[in-house]
């Protein structure tokens, strides 16, 4: 295929289109836009680093933006997680040391029984799909928990339509039912949890709720056969999962008493939750069963011997085989890091993490509970100084959050502030909002990168293309200066004031790194480039170079060599030549001088060569013992040490009970030395409550439930990505547009028929579709593919495109901010937890439109114009015609 | 030619499981990628970026529901060529551009011969020929011809191209005339059916229907769970000696 | 089934012209016909001119018509190619005829004799057009019975009609001919009405449960697989309103028989300038009735194709 992308060299445009379509772009060459950019940097970074917002989204080279945001110095970065799934990292990091996504897989050669919450498609999805294909040849059973029927929840053999943002509710009710009914591997729980770990009962105490410490930090259990408590780490002790000790006066239980109190509550029976979730209670506890059956009659094991972090050694590798994953569907949701925890708590009573059949890390996982690194940047940047380390990580405690004495946040996106305390990955989507409002302060430049945040990629759509270019009373851009890189000719060209043109991923390197977002499997690390396979017929740069470019321009310490001159020659010589920490670079193969190392050693010239030969991946393959049970697998342990990817190689616990969601409630009771401004304290005493709860989604607590009685979601459709799904003629043929589809029986009660045309209206605002009807989706919820819709004049396509003329965006109708509270603040749509946008929360109601309103979308917007020189559409696509044998007989 | 063959050595062709397709167009793209390069080549778009586009495609993935006593089914369907032992879309070609291989039974167009008169579509009561206005021809699925025989692949990669991107094993290539094959046996076990048998094309291809859901085994066998009847309830079942 | 313009004229113009050139053959050999130049050429003028713009027509919807040629092989299992030898053969005993009765002047002996092959082409031609239709199973509507008769019916009802009209201008159409006109025509409505009684109750037809293979419950299609008309849609999914159809129904009605009718019925008590007038008037009306009904034989039938699309 051609490559349909901008086609043009850098355009800046001075000043930014008042009315993005204007065309008033005009061509620069890139030294001149490099000039421009650096300049501007320079005086940012010479006086307030911060007035930098640098925010990426969909590319695969976060290790190397955020290592440019570090050096630069400002804490306003932040890729994509926070509006993507920073539910799922977050929830499995601070429970399990891992997660879903793409940082584990289920063991889809050994499990019996599969659980899929809430995915339609996933970044793994081949790897899906070929283990659902795994599963079905061996008959194991799929049951997917799932509003929509669709793709992998067609072919389940379980399909459990829940209503939205209740799987929680689902979860608890599963844990109750096995816990009552004792399914619960004890064993297992009392060597890898903190199950046994004894937690202060001591309420209005300053620590009630922390966990029972010696004088050197670590953490008691009760050992009962000395009758004392023990370091919960030490091997040797029998520890007490249930009971209530007195320990130098003062009450202590183990975890598990606290979880089997609060999950055995009647509150919590399939009964009390079955409505709420729109699931029969004799559902709930079939699946229970079939869980309880599988996990504890079906137990499998693997004639492999190995030995545990303490040096025991095991003659077999037990499983359950037992596998969850879930995406999404769970994490889209203002409750979902409780729910996300939820279901990690289902895996471990039921004894399946890491282990024969069940759901496994892949390496670089598993990490600490919660991995180490704390959010760097609490200064909130100084001038010409790098940060200590990366703006982004793991807080633990109040002390550790990115806030002013009076709890203002110090980061413009407002992470690791009270409002989102554990956003481990930012919150890419308050940046344009808050910027706009000044709110806490107002910055001086946006650079954004691969994300396409004047549309598809925002909340509230129509009011943020209105911020994108609302001025203030001096006529000044409310966001003086934005920088965007994109391949493509997407909604959000039209807004920059400077666009960096990009390489596509066919014309450029690119480094799939264990320190970004790995393609490791479960069996073992792997890591994986791309390389031109095309020269670029246009005058484009990949983003990656120009960035290296500019931080040796601006001289930021890791770009330049000691006599100031550049270090890297492009973004190939960086992936090489960079180490991280010695040894350690962003490529894990075919490191040291001959390329005859793994994970550390020295920088190896040729180490490219060595990957395209291996068409562009490198995989280490575990050895059979070191494939289970890795966050207690000595072998295993010693190996990630080797790796770097863990400082030692004790055992890792997984922390079933959370002890840093607890120190926030108690500093929102007013203990400790950094408590929340009196505003926040109900919200985190409510919301950091250290084992999984579930609540009711925070815009369906706010808004008026019977208002807006339809739960609307989106779905990405197997064959699309995004936005950019479109520039693939043949992709776009199958689907150009998008309809909602609405349950039968639903659009009978609401007189609606099969292809009319609706306006869907939220508390936020409205946009126009089309209907199809369907059986299979819960009754209260209505859907839509994802990112179909389009802007018209964009992305090249004709002013007749089914994208712009009758597929719809549904983000226009989602809110951005929650609706006012008592107090009239309004918060940002996201989890109060971890701020992750809570897309999926959204509530809708339907609308017959008029007849004259048929036929089209709204909102409509004007056209935007293409940027110079942009290729004009071909008329025909003839691939392969050259390829064929030119003898015809007439 | 397009009197069919008395018989055919072999008659290749495809079974699909509808047990576990997801519907992902893997198969509708590959088979484009593929064929765009190949025997039919191209397979021309038309306005690709525009409101009417339209293309040449061997391959469609449908999506239906269907009711059934267990709340209705999901089902994706991939549609193309079905390699029929008795296809009229061959007998009624005017020019002998349509034809069905002896050797194999697979049904293939002569570009070079054929007229573009478009009865053969008509013929075909599946939907699986279609016709490139640009070119002037009938095109359609040619079980990859030029992939299945093709030396210069190797051996594994000798399927069609829709078989060996099927993410989830759902596309099974082989010979029905062989009873003992592969796909011939998965016919017979799953109960493999031929679509509009009432119509007399003797379709190759089999079709897997999604098996009966609620007779899983593991929700037979599973038994329902009952509270622990331990002394203290399930706190006193709990209290027992444990080792780290 | 897409009305194709060319399709449509095609079989309407052939059918037409195949008939008068099967009656003038007949009528010849029976020697109703007199060696007359002027009817000679107004006859098979129009007959020729009928059946060749109808044959050339044809070929307009072809992707490749510089290759049409190459139909013409496949004659042992195609009714199309079987169809374009037919065309093709009967114009050398047409030929034969023509040259007989316009140069030579006569209509007996062997002129009798090509005219009477000249008609057994002309019905056989017919008749392979009508089985290239009656052929398709994928199309209920054609695949019957009365696909094949009909053919031959409209071609022989047309072909009166303008046979008739022929002879009366030249003022050689005795009374009964009027009166067997009508009743061709009248046959032919019913036979029409015969064929959509059939149609509306047609039963046992393919459903989207046998095209799926998914027997049991009811199937429904809930996502095309592209979002825009395809080739298939185009030319196979052409669906037409129901209310539309009756309209058109009723119009072709009225112009292929009822007004026809009406005409003839005035020839025969009329003053004869009125009745020659009625008679001619009988064929533009009839043909345009004509194109209306074949125009509606396309596009209500409905393909096998559109189940999967759920279309009723
Ligand atoms: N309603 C609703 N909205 C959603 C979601 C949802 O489920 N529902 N999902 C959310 C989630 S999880 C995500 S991740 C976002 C994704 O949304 P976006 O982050 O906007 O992702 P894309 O649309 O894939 O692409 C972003 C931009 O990258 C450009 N691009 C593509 N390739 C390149 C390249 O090589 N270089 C450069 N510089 N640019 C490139 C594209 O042209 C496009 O403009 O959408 C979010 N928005
Ligand atoms: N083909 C393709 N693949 C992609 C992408 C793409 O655009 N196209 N995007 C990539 C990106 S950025 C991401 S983040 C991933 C995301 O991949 P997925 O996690 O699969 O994301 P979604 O498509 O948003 O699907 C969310 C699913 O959750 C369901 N759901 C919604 N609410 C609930 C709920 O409350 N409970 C339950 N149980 N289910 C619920 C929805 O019905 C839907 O099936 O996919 C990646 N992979
Ligand atoms: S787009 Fe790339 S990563 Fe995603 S499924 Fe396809 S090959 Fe895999
Ligand atoms: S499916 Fe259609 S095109 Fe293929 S052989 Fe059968 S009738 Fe012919
Ligand atoms: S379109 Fe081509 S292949 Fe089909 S019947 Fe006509 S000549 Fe034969
Ligand atoms: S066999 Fe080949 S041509 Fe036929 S559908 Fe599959 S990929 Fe396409
Ligand atoms: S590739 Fe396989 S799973 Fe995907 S649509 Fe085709 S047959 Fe179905
Ligand atoms: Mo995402």
């Amino acid at each position: 295929m051609p490559i349909r992308g901008l086609r043009t060299k850098t355009t800046a445009s001075i000043p930014r289109p008042s009315s993005p379509g204007s065309g008033e772009f005009r061509e620069i060459e890139w030294d001149e836009a490099v000039g421009i950019v650096a300049e501007r940097l320079r005086r940012i970074r010479a006086s307030d680093p911060k007035k930098l917002a640098f925010f990426t989204g969909r590319d695969q080279s976060q290790s190397l933006t955020g290592w440019w945001a570090t050096q630069f110095g400002t804490p306003n970065f932040a890729a994509h997680g926070g509006f993507c799934s920073v539910n799922m990292a977050a929830g499995g990091l601070y429970s399990i040391g891992g997660s879903f996504w793409e940082f584990g897989e289920p063991d889809w050669d050994h499990a019996k029984y599969f659980m899929l919450f809430g995915v339609a498609e996933d970044h793994d999805s081949n790897p899906i799909k070929i283990g659902l294909g795994k599963l079905k040849a061996r008959g194991a059973k799929v049951v997917s928990i799932n509003p929509c029927r669709t793709g992998y929840s067609a072919i389940a053999d379980d399909w459990i339509g829940i209503r939205p943002g209740t799987d929680g509710l689902f979860v608890l009710a599963l844990i109750h039912e096995l816990i009552k009914a004792g399914k619960v591997d004890l064993d297992y729980l009392a060597r890898y949890t903190n199950a046994h770990v004894l937690v202060i009962r001591e309420p209005g105490a300053a620590d009630d709720g922390l966990f029972l410490r010696d004088g050197e930090g670590r953490a008691l259990s009760w050992d009962q056969a000395r009758k004392v408590p023990a370091d919960s780490r030490d091997p040797a002790i029998e520890p007490a999962l249930v009971g209530s000790f007195t320990v130098d006066g003062r009450t202590c239980v183990p975890v598990f008493q606290l979880i089997a109190e609060r999950y055995l509550d009647p509150a919590y029976s399939p009964d009390a939750v079955a409505e709420r979730c729109g699931v029969r209670a004799e559902k709930i506890r079939q699946v229970a069963a079939e869980l309880a059956y599988v996990a504890f009659q079906q137990a499998i094991e693997l004639p492999v011997a190995w030995t545990d972090w303490a040096g025991r050694r095991h003659e077999t590798i037990k499983g359950r085989p037992v596998a969850m994953h879930a995406m999404r569907g769970i994490s889209a949701h203002s409750n979902g890091f409780h729910t996300c925890r939820a279901i990690h708590l289902l895996q471990v009573l039921l004894g399946t993490v890491d282990v024969p059949g069940g759901w496994r890390y892949r390496p670089p996982y598993p990490k600490p509970v919660p991995p180490p690194n704390k959010p760097a940047g609490k200064d909130g940047g100084k001038p010409m100084t790098p940060l200590a380390g990366s703006p982004l990580g793991f807080v633990t405690d109040p002390a550790d959050l990115l806030v002013e004495a009076d709890g203002t946040p110090v980061r413009l996106d407002k992470a690791y502030s009270w409002e989102a305390p554990f956003a481990a990955h930012g919150l890419m989507h308050t940046v344009i909002r808050n910027a706009w409002a000044a709110d806490p302060y107002p910055i001086d430049t946006l650079m954004m990168y691969m994300a396409n945040m004047a549309w598809n990629s925002s909340m509230n759509t129509s009011e943020t293309i209105k911020m994108l270019t609302d001025k203030d009373e001096n006529g000044d851009y409310k966001i003086p200066y934005i920088i965007y890189s994109d391949a493509y000719h997407s909604e959000t060209v039209a807004f920059a004031d400077l666009v960096l043109p990009d390489t596509t991923y066919l014309e450029r390197h690119d480094c799939i790194s264990l320190l970004d977002r790995p393609i490791s499997h479960a069996d073992g690390p792997g890591d994986a480039i791309r390389h031109p396979v095309v020269a670029p017929d246009r005058d484009v740069r990949p983003f990656q170079s120009v960035l290296i470019e500019l931080g040796a321009r601006l001289a930021l310490p890791a770009f330049v060599n000691d006599d100031g001159s550049a270090r890297h020659a492009d973004y190939a010589d960086y992936i090489v030549n960079h180490e991280r920490a010695p040894g350690i670079g962003p490529l894990a193969g075919w490191r040291g001088k001959n390329g005859g190392d793994i994970g550390r050693g020295e920088p190896n010239p040729r180490q490219l060569e060595h990957y395209i030969d291996h068409g562009g991946f490198w995989h280490h393959e575990l050895a059979p013992d070191e494939r289970y049970y890795k966050m207690a697998n000595r072998a295993y342990l010693d190996f990630a040490v080797r790796m770097g990817f863990v400082a030692k190689a004790g055992p890792i616990v997984f922390q079933l009970y959370s002890e840093p969601l607890q120190r926030f409630r108690l500093a929102a009771r007013g203990h400790g030395a950094i408590v929340p401004p009196e505003s926040e304290r109900t919200r985190i005493e409510i919301y950091f409550d250290p084992l999984p709860f579930w609540y009711v989604p925070l815009e369906e607590t706010a808004s008026d439930g019977d208002g807006f009685p339809l739960h609307a979601l989106t779905q990405r459709p197997m064959h699309m990505y995004h936005s950019w799904g479109s520039q693939n003629a043949w992709l776009r043929q199958i689907t150009n547009q998008n309809k909602l589809f609405v349950h039968r029986a639903m659009a009978a009660r609401l007189g609606l028929a099969d292809d009319d045309w609706v306006w869907i209206e939220s508390a936020n605002g409205q946009v126009k579709g089309q209907i199809s009807l369907v059986d299979g989706v819960n009754p209260n919820t209505v859907w839509t593919w994802n990112a179909i819709g389009k802007r018209k004049g964009a992305w090249g396509l004709g002013d007749d495109a089914g994208e712009s003329n009758r597929g719809f965006l549904l983000n226009h109708a989602i809110a951005d901010l929650l609706p006012a509270d008592a107090r009239g603040r309004r918060y940002s749509n996201s989890d109060p937890i971890t701020g992750q946008a809570s897309w999926f929360d959204l509530r809708v109601r339907l609308r017959k439109c008029a007849a004259a309103e048929e036929g089209f979308t709204e909102p409509r917007f004007k056209p935007v114009a293409s940027p110079p020189n942009f290729e004009p559409s071909p008329r025909k696509l003839s691939f392969g015609a050259t390829l064929r044998n030119k003898e015809r007989v007439g | 030619m397009t009197c069919l063959p008395e018989t055919t050595e072999r008659q290749l062709g495809l079974a699909i499981d509808l047990d576990t397709c997801v519907g992902c167009n893997a198969c509708v793209t590959s088979c484009k990628e593929w064929n765009t390069g190949g025997h039919m080549a191209p397979l021309t778009d038309l306005v690709p970026y525009g409101g009417d586009v339209d293309g040449v495609w061997f391959n469609r993935v449908h999506t239906y529901e269907q009711d059934d006593a267990m709340g209705g089914l999901t089902v994706h369907f991939p549609r193309s060529c079905l390699h029929c032992t008795e296809p009229a879309c061959v007998t009624v070609c005017p020019t002998g551009a349509s034809y069905k291989r002896a050797s194999d039974g697979i049904e293939l167009v002569d570009e070079d011969k054929c007229i573009g008169c478009k009865l053969c579509s008509w013929a075909c009561p599946y939907g699986a020929r279609e016709f490139d206005v640009d070119v002037g021809v009938m095109k359609k699925c040619t079980l990859c011809v030029d992939r299945i025989y093709n030396e210069n692949l190797p051996e594994e990669d000798r399927v069609p191209a829709c078989v060996a991107a099927c993410p989830t094993s759902a596309r099974h290539f082989g010979d029905f005339a062989d009873p003992n094959s592969a796909v011939s046996r998965l016919a017979a076990e799953r109960g493999g059916v031929e679509l509009m048998p009432e119509l007399g094309y003797r379709p190759s291809n089999r079709y897997l229907r999604p098996r009966e859901r609620a007779e899983h085994e593991i929700t037979i066998a599973a038994p329902p769970l009952q509270a622990v009847q331990a002394e203290g309830g399930f706190l006193g079942w709990v209290d027992r000696v444990l080792s780290r | 089934m897409h009305p194709a313009v060319s399709v449509i004229f095609f079989t309407t113009a052939t059918g037409a012209g195949y008939g008068l050139l099967a009656l003038l053959g007949v009528g010849a050999a029976l020697g109703l016909l007199p060696p007359h130049l002027a009817l000679a050429l107004t006859g098979l003028g129009l007959a020729l001119t009928l059946i060749s713009s109808g044959l050339l027509a044809s070929t307009a919807h072809l992707g490749h018509p510089e290759r049409a040629w190459r139909a013409l092989s496949q004659w042992r299992s195609s009714w199309l190619s079987r169809e374009g030898i037919a065309a093709i053969f009967t114009y050398v005993p047409t030929a034969a005829f023509a040259v007989g009765w316009i140069i030579l002047g006569r209509v007996n002996g062997w002129v009798a004799a090509a005219g009477l092959l000249a008609a057994l082409g002309a019905i056989v031609t017919v008749s392979m057009t009508g089985m290239i239709y009656a052929s398709l199973k994928p199309v209920a509507q054609w695949h019957t019975p009365f696909t094949l008769p009909a053919y031959l019916i409209f071609a022989a009802m047309t072909g009166l009609t303008l046979f008739n009209a022929i002879l009366q201008v030249f003022g050689l159409g005795p009374q009964w001919l009027i009166a067997v006109a009508a009743l061709a025509t009248l046959g032919g409505w019913g036979f029409k009405r015969a064929v959509w009684r059939h149609d509306s109750g047609m039963e046992n037809r393919p459903t989207l449960n046998s095209a799926t293979g998914l027997t049991g419950g009811r199937v429904r299609s809930v996502q095309w697989p592209h979002s825009e008309r395809n080739y298939l849609l185009k030319e196979m999914g052409y669906r037409i309103a129901r209310k539309h159809s009756a309209r058109l129904r009723r119009i072709a009605q009225v112009l292929a028989f009822a007004v026809p009718l009406a005409l003839f019925a005035v020839a025969v008590f009329a003053t004869p300038w009125a009745a020659v007038t009625a008679c001619v008037l009988t064929v533009p009306v009839q043909l345009a009735g004509m194109l209306i009904e074949r125009w509606l034989f396309f596009a209500e039938a409905t393909h096998t194709v559109t189940l999967y699309y759920g279309l009723p």
